[in-house]
């Protein structure tokens, strides 16, 4: 009798026991809770930065067009850049940006490519000891460096080469190509790689060449990440300021030939900034460029999640 | 790289001043101001006036470290839209406040703390020392592109500007273009730039605060004027400009105080002719907002 009766009491406190264990959080779970609440704080706050950033830029941006009563048309298409003068014709620092660089994608896309091919293909082993140092390295020169490489360097030796004063397009693109060089590469080294072996075995069973191979297989199956390497390269050149405005001349004039004094939004923005005043036409006329920028950065990202959705589905076929 | 030497030539101006200074400080202790001067003082804008803001600023926090000041560069247009907001206490600019547009003159109150002389530069092989006032005009508006019609060499005038609403291409353009405008051509955002790009490109004219004359670079002489320190006092040069500290309303007691220290002889006889400004008690004329100049 007085056994079962312990029983059962020892009975009652393991299920009271087990009522807790099942019914309160324990300590991993409560771990869990601050872990995520951390990380919502933190997700929030970038949310909240990259919000406000753009809205804030916006916002200025637009205020040449709604208070100082600019057209968007005449902004865009003018030529004549005097804000100082109440004329703002941004056309030909937007036909800088662009030219410069496409010209550098341009340069820099067969280097990328061949240095790729080496990396992956042709000589996996020195690549990866010997070129992947140097190529991360290049990424991590700031620009400033290159900037002044391109002052001291390429802006003399276009004047040997072509006459004129040294500064413009050329150098600019010069300059830009050593800096994209090693992002379009290194995303390029990526995607050739995660080609899928059996495409490559494939191809040499049917008695292909290595040539063969490489240029109809293996570059082919790999096209949309190519892209988007040179996309980001080309967001890269677009977005740089210091370098570019070192070589470039900073001319507010259309760009007529590719060895005068020319222009880009950044070396416009860098140059003017400090010497306008809040509120004022200049001062606006300067975010709206950097409005320009920021559209085309998103239109860049844009870009590259549109061609990785089209390469998704060309694998999963 | 720019600011970052700055920076570090301040520090170390700093350290020296502070070291050098235990003795300065216990000899002048003894007859010192009874309340020690505290506070918080900014002063941001023009790059011209920087260094010797800075230097003077090191030089007065050494005398009264209770004061901590802060000097920044940011150029004219910042240093006098930031202190008509209020943000900071002093705003430096190369250029009267009359002259920007979207600043309230009347709201700021200047000082005027040095002068500084510009002059134009060439590159030395274009062979030019001396040109006419006319001409340099008939250079900078594009009518006269080959160094050869001015008796140099046969060689094209690449010009180089200084960033549009930058103080010294306001004071340049004032004195020499009066009205005109200046074609359109490359443009650099400091002295430091356009020193360099100057004394490299051949052909190349532009023009440059006197204290960044270098050997490697032709200063040129007009009307022949040439471009000094006198010739400036008397306004034979004519192309020159005050460095302006402006503030808004009552300035505080630090402010206050560091703004008659820039005025005082140990800043206007010895810092300022040092670092290659030209002091404000020297100028035997005065220069108003419009550019009128009279004779003190």
């Amino acid at each position: 009798m007085e056994q079962t009766n312990s029983q059962l009491k020892n009975q009652d406190t393991q299920s009271h026991e087990w009522d807790t264990r099942l019914h309160h959080a324990t300590k991993a779970t409560h771990e869990d809770w601050i872990g995520r609440g951390i990380s919502y704080f933190c997700i929030g706050i970038i949310i909240l930065v990259v919000a406000s950033m753009l809205w804030f830029i916006t916002s200025k941006g637009i205020a040449t067009f709604t208070q100082n009563h600019v057209s968007l048309w005449k902004f865009l298409s003018g030529t004549n850049w005097a804000p100082d003068q109440g004329k703002i014709g941004a056309l030909p620092m937007i036909l800088g940006s662009f030219a410069v660089t496409f010209a550098a994608a341009i340069v820099a896309t067969p280097f990328a490519l061949g240095t790729a091919i080496f990396m992956t293909e042709i000589s996996p082993n020195r690549g990866r000891k010997f070129l992947q140092p140097v190529i991360e390295l290049l990424v991590g020169i700031p620009s400033v460096v290159y900037g002044f490489i391109g002052l001291a360097v390429v802006v003399p030796f276009m004047r040997h080469l072509v006459g004129g004063s040294g500064f413009g397009i050329i150098s600019a693109t010069f300059v830009l190509f050593v800096m994209v060089l090693p992002t379009i590469t290194s995303m390029t080294v990526d995607s050739l790689r995660a080609v899928p072996r059996f495409y490559k075995e494939a191809s040499l069973a049917l008695g292909a060449t290595r040539w063969q191979t490489v240029s109809r297989v293996i570059l082919r199956s790999a096209t949309s990440g190519i892209l988007t390497a040179i996309i980001f390269g080309m967001a890269r050149a677009f977005g740089e300021a210091l370098a570019v405005q070192m070589v470039i001349g900073n001319a507010a004039i259309m760009p007529k030939n590719l060895i005068s004094p020319a222009s880009t939004l950044t070396s416009q923005l860098t140059t003017g900034i400090g010497d306008t005043i809040d509120g004022t036409l200049p001062n606006n006329a300067l975010w709206s460029l950097a409005l320009i920028l920021l559209l085309m950065s998103l239109f860049f990202n844009a870009l590259v999640r549109f061609i990785a959705k089209r390469g998704q589905l060309k694998h999963e076929r | 790289m720019n600011k970052g030497s700055k920076l570090a030539m301040g520090i170390a101006a700093l350290s020296i001043l502070l070291v050098g200074c235990g003795k300065a400080t216990s000899s002048t202790s003894s007859k010192g101001s009874s309340e020690a001067l505290s506070g918080k003082v900014t002063a941001v804008g023009s790059t011209a006036l920087q260094p010797l803001a800075a230097k003077a600023g090191a030089n007065f926090t050494a005398k009264n470290s209770k004061v901590n000041l802060t000097v920044q560069g940011g150029g004219s247009g910042t240093g006098l839209s930031q202190v008509q907001a209020g943000a900071v206490s002093i705003g430096d600019s190369d250029i009267f406040a009359e002259e920007k547009d979207g600043i309230k003159a009347d709201k700021l109150t200047d000082h005027k703390v040095a002068v500084v002389g510009m002059a134009p530069v060439v590159n030395k092989d274009a062979g030019i020392k001396n040109l006419k006032m006319a001409q340099v005009k008939k250079i900078f508006t594009g009518k006269i592109t080959n160094w050869k019609e001015v008796g140099g060499k046969d060689q094209k005038i690449v010009i180089i500007n200084r960033a549009q609403g930058s103080g010294t291409r306001a004071t340049f353009e004032n004195a020499v273009l009066k009205g005109a405008t200046a074609v359109k051509s490359q443009e650099q955002d400091s002295n430091g730039a356009v020193q360099k790009i100057v004394s490299t490109t051949p052909g190349a004219i532009s023009y440059l605060a006197f204290s960044y004359f270098t050997n490697k670079l032709q200063a040129v002489s007009i009307d022949n004027v040439t471009p000094t320190d006198n010739n400036v006092q008397t306004n034979k040069w004519k192309i020159w400009s005050y460095e302006h500290m402006y503030t808004k309303g009552t300035p505080d007691k630090a402010t206050a105080a560091f703004l008659k220290y820039m005025d005082s002889k140990a800043v206007q006889n010895s810092l300022v002719k040092d670092m290659g400004y030209i002091s404000i008690h020297d100028m035997k004329v005065t220069k108003d907002a419009k550019g009128v100049v009279t004779q003190n």
